[in-house]
């Protein structure tokens, strides 16, 4: 007889309602082990998303027990201390069925935000080495590890408010862009971070560095987007 | 419930630099009306800072104070935020939110106590 | 304007606006404590043009912030497009200005 552990589990799109499950606890189980087990032993029906369950594609994201989180990094002991779990879809995004959230906004704002690079040279060229020690290296190393999990983006209350808003993943993508010496079109890059549902509207209430599974901070990038843009138009950069 | 996400200082901060900032921006238009009053002498002046004597309008100062002087060190950390690097721990400023909060309140209060 | 001229106006009459703060206070503080009165004010700022030009900036500085911070609020917390929002503030900082530069006048010159 092992124990079990009461699931509460987001069941549809928009109009929906939670389902229980009862869920038998392993040792070193994550919350993507829950909804695996529930899927193969309860309900084939169940709808959710994951590829990697090493924490690399960032694929994996729900809300559990309120905070979005990656769900196969995420230890069952270490967030059901009141023995109970609540798996909903991330906040912020269009719910497609169950667990799975339509993240064709959050892409697309990536896009919009502009954070493509264009190169000066060609293949032709030498390569154009980056200091691994200078400092626009590290701020870009700082933000790079990003895997699009949209945690951040449903953690942030401007996304929720704002549909413009941008949010702190792709602006946070921005910010290394800006600190790569190789990027042909700075200018335009920092112009586009600014634009209506940019850096303007972040307030640096800080819960995508809380959430953030990679550890990274995008309040800090956008930060820095601010500063670059204040530097770069007074200095007649812009 | 506040919700998970808004259970933090820095949260706090935010809705402390919102709130102070409304509070400010609507009490600025009543501000200059009242001290444009002298336009029709001194004593029209006189007249309305009389009503600075009620206990409501007393405790309304106290808070416009404290509002003034939180916005101003929650803007002040915003700045340091956002214009210098970060820097190691702490370079989030979250410590600069409840003793900014208390000495809005502490200079708010000594100068209506006419402390200072 | 454009958005990213906000940003940085935003900014920037943030640091005007911190020691024209601070000043105020003390100031508020010391008439406070003198008891506040029309001749107390008067008696510090009437024909002075260093007090004029002080509180000429503050209020400009205010008009320009204080805007652009409501918007963010409105489009965040408000139910207006956007495009309303813009509008309603362009008016409330010429409302700002005109209002306060009165009073700056009102003060420094306009007792009678
Ligand atoms: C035209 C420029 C200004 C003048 C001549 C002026 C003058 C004064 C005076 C004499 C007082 C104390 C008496 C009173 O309550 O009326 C005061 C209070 C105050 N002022 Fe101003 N001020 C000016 C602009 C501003 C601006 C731009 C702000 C920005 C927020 C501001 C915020 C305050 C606050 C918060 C108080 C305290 C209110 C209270 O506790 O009664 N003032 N001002
Ligand atoms: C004492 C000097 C001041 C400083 C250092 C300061 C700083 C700032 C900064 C940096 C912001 C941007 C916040 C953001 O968008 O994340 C801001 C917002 C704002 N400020 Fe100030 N400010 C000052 C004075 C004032 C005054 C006098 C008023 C009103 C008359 C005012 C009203 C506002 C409002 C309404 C906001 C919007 C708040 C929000 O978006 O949450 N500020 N302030
Ligand atoms: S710091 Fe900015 S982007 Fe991050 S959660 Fe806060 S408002 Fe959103
Ligand atoms: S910044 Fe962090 S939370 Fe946001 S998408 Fe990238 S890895 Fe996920
Ligand atoms: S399944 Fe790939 S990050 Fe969780």
């Amino acid at each position: 007889m092992t124990d079990t552990i009461p699931v509460r589990v987001w069941r549809g799109g928009d109009a929906g309602a939670f389902q229980t499950f009862d869920v038998a606890l392993r040792d070193n189980q994550t919350v993507l082990d829950i909804v695996t087990d529930i899927q193969r032993r309860q309900d084939p029906t169940l709808s959710y998303r994951f590829a990697c369950r090493v924490g690399v594609c960032g694929s994996c994201a729900m809300t559990v027990n309120g905070v979005p989180r990656w769900t196969c990094r995420t230890h069952v002991a270490k967030v059901a201390a009141e023995g109970v779990l609540t798996l909903e879809p991330l906040r912020n995004l269009p719910r497609l069925k169950d667990l799975a959230v339509d993240m064709t906004p959050f892409f697309d704002k990536w896009q919009k935000a502009g954070g493509t690079f264009e190169g000066r040279k060609t293949r032709d060229d030498a390569v154009d080495p980056v200091k691994p020690g200078s400092r626009a290296r590290k701020a870009a190393d700082a933000a790079i590890e990003c895997i699009n999990c949209a945690v951040c983006y449903a953690a942030c209350d401007v996304v929720d408010w704002d549909p413009d808003y941008l949010g702190p993943a792709a602006l946070n993508r921005v910010w290394t862009l800006v600190n790569d010496r190789r990027h042909a079109r700075r200018s335009d890059t920092l112009d586009k971070a600014a634009q209506s549902g940019g850096c303007g509207s972040c307030h640096s209430q800080g819960a995508c560095m809380r959430h953030c599974p990679v550890g990274l901070s995008p309040t800090e990038s956008i930060a820095g987007l601010k500063r670059a843009l204040l530097f770069s138009l007074l200095g007649g950069r812009l | 419930m506040i919700a998970r996400h808004r259970r933090d200082r820095a949260y706090l901060a935010f809705l402390g630099h919102r709130i102070s900032g409304i509070g400010l921006a609507v009490f600025l238009p009543l501000h200059f009306i009242v001290l444009a009053e002298v336009l029709s002498g001194e004593a029209a002046l006189d007249s309305v800072l009389a009503f600075t004597a009620h206990p409501v309008v007393k405790a309304m100062e106290w808070l416009l104070l404290v509002l003034v002087c939180a916005h101003l060190i929650f803007g002040l950390r915003l700045l340091m935020l956002e214009l210098r690097p970060w820097r190691g721990r702490g370079a989030d400023r979250r410590g600069w939110i409840l003793p900014g909060l208390i000495l809005a309140l502490a200079v708010g209060t000594l100068a209506m106590l006419g402390v200072v | 304007m454009s958005e990213r001229s906000l940003i940085v106006l935003q900014r920037l009459t943030a640091m005007v606006l911190a020691p024209c703060v601070i000043a105020h206070v003390a100031v508020i503080a010391i008439a406070f404590r003198d008891g506040l009165t029309a001749g107390e004010i008067l008696g510090r700022v009437q024909d002075n043009v260093g007090w004029a030009a002080f509180y000429a900036l503050f209020v400009i500085a205010a008009a320009v912030h204080a805007p652009i911070g409501l918007r963010s609020v409105l489009v965040e917390w408000g139910a207006l497009p956007r495009r309303m929002v813009d509008i309603v503030m362009a008016a409330f900082a010429v409302l700002l200005l005109i209002t306060g530069l009165r009073a700056v006048f009102a003060v420094v010159w306009g007792a009678p």
